[in-house]
């Protein structure tokens, strides 16, 4: 069974690397200022909410793209929500990849979409299951009665 | 901090058509003091809160301090929102922010030659929030 230190370590590791590798960006760290004593919950209750837009948002796209004549007004519209949703919870690779959705929207390229769609659906299952795993740590200290380290 | 829901704590209305970003831009507002935030989801819905319908002032309209609005929703956009409200004889002192996650100098003009009180980039920061709530105490000041 891993130390609360042990476990601190593994914290700042893993949060360093989603970091660095992109998946997360300052937006995220704006989130977990926001989170105090009044809301405890707040990152997961937020990032909860964006798991269950995302999907949503997911499966519409997937609809809107097989449809025999694609509205790609109506497709462009749920990139941009998407786009909005990952930017507001720092989903870095989420983001930049509904901006290449964007400009094919634009284009009218169906190829290009459905691409587009598998990368961003692609995106989101890797932050979604780096989040979790975050979480899960976080989960692990707290229960072994240590504290979550703030990143900086 | 003790909350006292007195007449002098401002009250916020906040639209935004993405609920993710309705519960941050609550949370934000409630971060920045003690704040009662009420927020809605399009254009029509803040305009009933308001009581404004058809360029009627409704009496059963909420009093707000302060309006921020998304600009792209779909519907009525958050430029239209605005125009609706600098149009009201009763609404048109309140503040009104628009925030957008694109960086448009064309849209940015419009909007605050409509008499937006500011722009403001999306995502929002908690930062951002704290200079917001610094103008708004400047601009009750300046109204006593």
């Amino acid at each position: 069974m891993a130390s609360v230190t042990q476990l601190q370590r593994q914290f700042i590791e893993y949060t360093t690397s989603l970091y660095k590798e992109g998946y997360l960006d300052d937006q995220f760290t704006q989130l977990q200022k926001l989170q105090d004593e009044s809301n405890p919950d707040f990152v997961v209750e937020v990032v909860s909410l964006f798991f269950e837009d995302s999907e949503k948002l997911l499966n519409n796209l997937a609809t809107a793209l097989q449809q025999k004549v694609v509205d790609y007004k109506q497709v462009d519209s749920h990139v941009h929500q998407f786009k909005g949703s990952s930017s507001s919870i720092g989903a870095q690779r989420v983001t930049n990849m509904c901006v290449h959705f964007r400009n094919f929207c634009e284009e009218k390229n169906l190829e290009g979409c459905l691409q587009c769609l598998q990368q961003a659906k692609h995106e989101y299952i890797l932050v979604r299951n780096k989040l979790e795993a975050l979480f899960r740590l976080e989960q692990q200290i707290l229960q072994a009665g240590g504290s979550i380290p703030m990143m900086e | 901090m003790a909350c006292n829901y007195e007449e002098d704590v401002p009250h916020v209305l906040a639209v935004d058509d993405n609920l993710i970003d309705r519960k941050l831009v609550e949370k934000l507002l409630k971060s920045s003091s003690c704040r009662a935030v009420t927020t809605a989801e399009n254009g029509m819905r803040a305009l009933e809160y308001l009581g404004l319908k058809e360029h009627h002032q409704q009496n059963n309209g909420s009093k707000v301090n302060m309006i921020i609005t998304d600009y792209c929703m779909p519907g009525m956009t958050g430029y239209e929102l605005l125009q609706k409200i600098k149009e009201s004889s009763v609404l048109k002192e309140v503040p009104v922010i628009i925030m957008s996650s694109e960086n448009i100098p064309t849209r940015i003009n419009e909007c605050l030659e409509m008499g937006a009180h500011m722009f403001m980039l999306k995502p929002l920061k908690l930062s951002d929030v704290k200079k917001l709530r610094h103008q708004l105490t400047n601009v009750e000041v300046e109204k006593r």
